[in-house]
């Protein structure tokens, strides 16, 4: 049960994970990021980087070490913010993202990034990889938990079904899904461009212990977390979000799926970041 | 025996002293033979259902605490239906996933086009960091799975689904090597697969005219040791290349590229002429159909003497 200090505490690295985030994407002339998406789930990346999981940024290859995997690879930033928050490499690393020769690339890479598991970015593969890791450590009777990121656009990748229900089929309750249910893809509303329906049901129905939270209240991302795990059967958090969350012109706006800041809008960016933020609703 | 019942029985013998390979089937292990390690090692072997592209990803998470991930169904399926999986989970990030295209080129002959791959080679050999295996028989078969067990690294073999003759007895396997099954002055055939042992049919046929034909085993596709193949052609007066494939992009065109960086070299690539297969009532008539048999061979080879003359 997460404790008023440690939320707080998980709040605090959000803000400043949301602060790396706009940095990393910056106002100069042809840079762009993908700001919608990376905003919508950082506050429960920050809750499981800084709280649920187990992490070693002085060994990245910990045996002991719990999964995370971000299988909507574009929101790279978020995933950067909360490693360099933890000193998996140095912070001004973040400078230098998707720069020839950086360590950070567009997309999560594994052999250039301590602390990404798994090459993601193109979309649907992470939920399989992350079943793979979670049929491997079953093997080897380990009680590690794989974590994976998907985007609710991302949902309309048939093999993320594939993966679904396989996860269901093998019984890999040490792997839990994320979706960032911020019903906003790149072209439009989700709803417009290719609805994905009824998302509890389905995956309810592909045989996995589903909880709907909001993907903002790090309290009950918190308690989703620490939820009972119901034996043998995979757990998905479908985390209501807001994509561009706290960031005025880019809240629920497709333009921000992957965009460019004016100097005058990466300076109101940060500035609401810090008014806006609210520990506990 | 064929190339596939060693793949199963190779699998269960390495599975019994390496307890990291695991095996993923997608509803075709009795026909790829992993069937035979799923009743030796059932709590390793990971039946993934018709769900190539989830095998593929879920093959490389596997790859990631530490197994030796052995993948397999039809060619055309485990190359072709995941290609963009074994790209990106795989290759990119060079994970020791090992990759079999079973039934491979018109092997599968009464499935008919769907089912018979002839891009395989192509498709997986312009992948970065992805090694492509092509043996001749069955012995050379468990001799590339034993390397692929023993090495890291994102993994192709290409097996052909029926008997095959016997033809590389006695020999090692070494990544990259191209090797001279029998000698030749006048031209020299590189074959790879099922076209080996037709080759050397071909060169039978040709010894009776008076023409010698070298025939050349290409067991790897990539790596390709370019001083391997300028020694095997050295002093042929024409070269072919002969495979159970497009002679667009595949084992042909690997030892073209080869071949012509070095000097200006007329090299005549046999293979299925760009057209998708078809079924047949068995594989010879179907090999005949598409020009891949000793005969078609030798005459390629005549010709190929008449234009150098």
């Amino acid at each position: 049960m997460a404790e008023p200090i440690q939320i707080q505490r998980i709040a605090e690295k959000s803000r400043k994970m949301r602060h790396h985030i706009v940095d990393m994407i910056g106002c100069e002339d042809g840079k762009v990021g993908h700001l919608g998406g990376s905003s919508s789930i950082c506050d429960v990346v920050a809750a499981l980087y800084f709280y649920k999981m187990k992490t070693h940024p002085d060994n990245p290859q910990n045996h002991h070490r719990d999964y995370f995997l971000l299988s909507k690879g574009h929101a790279a930033l978020v995933q950067y913010a909360a490693l360099a928050e933890l000193g998996y490499f140095p912070l001004e690393e973040l400078r230098r993202v998707k720069t020839l020769g950086s360590i950070l690339q567009g997309h999560p890479d594994r052999t250039k990034t301590p602390g990404v598991e798994a090459n993601t970015g193109s979309l649907g593969m992470g939920l399989s990889i992350g079943l793979g890791i979670a049929l491997g450590l079953k093997l080897d009777k380990k009680e590690n938990m794989v974590y994976v990121v998907i985007g609710d656009g991302e949902l309309a990748e048939g093999q993320i079904w594939e993966a679904a229900m396989a996860a269901a089929s093998f019984k890999s309750d040490n792997l839990v899904a994320i979706v960032d249910r911020n019903r906003i893809q790149a072209t439009g509303a989700i709803a417009d461009r290719m609805d994905i329906g009824d998302v509890k049901y389905k995956w309810e129905a592909f045989g996995w212990r589903v909880l709907e939270i909001d993907g903002h209240n790090i309290r009950e991302i918190c308690e989703a977390l620490d939820s009972e795990r119901e034996q043998e059967k995979p757990t998905m958090i479908l985390a209501n979000t807001v994509k561009g969350k706290y960031i005025s012109f880019a809240e629920n706006n497709a333009a921000f799926h992957n965009g460019g800041l004016s100097r005058e809008q990466y300076e109101q960016a940060h500035s609401e970041i810090d008014s806006y933020m609210e520990v506990v609703k | 025996m064929s190339q596939r019942n060693t793949y199963g029985q190779t699998l269960v013998d390495m599975g019994a002293v390496d307890k990291r390979i695991v095996v993923l089937e997608a509803d075709l292990s009795k026909s790829t033979m992993g069937t035979l390690f799923e009743a030796a090692y059932p709590e390793r072997f990971f039946e993934m259902g018709i769900a190539e592209a989830n095998m593929a990803s879920t093959a490389a998470g596997l790859s990631i605490t530490g197994k030796i991930p052995f993948m397999a169904s039809f060619s055309v399926f485990s190359s072709g239906r995941c290609y963009d999986q074994i790209r990106t989970s795989v290759c990119i990030p060079a994970l020791n996933v090992k990759i079999c295209g079973s039934s491979a080129g018109l092997s599968d002959y009464g499935d008919g086009s769907t089912h018979q791959s002839i891009d395989d080679i192509a498709i997986m050999r312009v992948l970065p960091n992805m090694q492509v295996f092509t043996p001749a028989d069955s012995a050379e078969t468990g001799r590339i799975l034993k390397y692929m067990a023993e090495t890291e690294g994102p993994m192709y073999i290409r097996l052909n689904r029926n008997p095959l003759p016997d033809v590389t007895e006695g020999q090692e396997f070494e990544p990259g090597l191209v090797y001279t099954l029998r000698d030749g002055r006048e031209a020299a055939v590189f074959a790879c697969g099922v076209m080996v042992s037709i080759a050397l049919e071909a060169a039978e046929l040709l010894e009776k005219e008076g023409v010698s034909l070298r025939v050349i085993n290409v067991p790897s596709v990539k790596p390709l040791t370019a001083e391997s193949v300028y020694a095997a052609a050295e002093g042929a007066k024409c070269i072919l290349t002969a495979e159970e494939h497009s002679v667009m992009g595949g084992m042909g065109s690997a030892i073209m590229e080869v071949l012509c960086a070095n000097r200006p070299c007329r090299v005549r690539r046999l293979g299925v002429e760009d057209k998708f297969g078809s079924s047949a009532e068995g594989y010879a008539p179907l090999l005949a159909a598409y020009g891949l048999t000793a005969e078609a061979v030798a005459e390629a080879v005549r010709e190929e003497m008449r234009c150098v003359q």
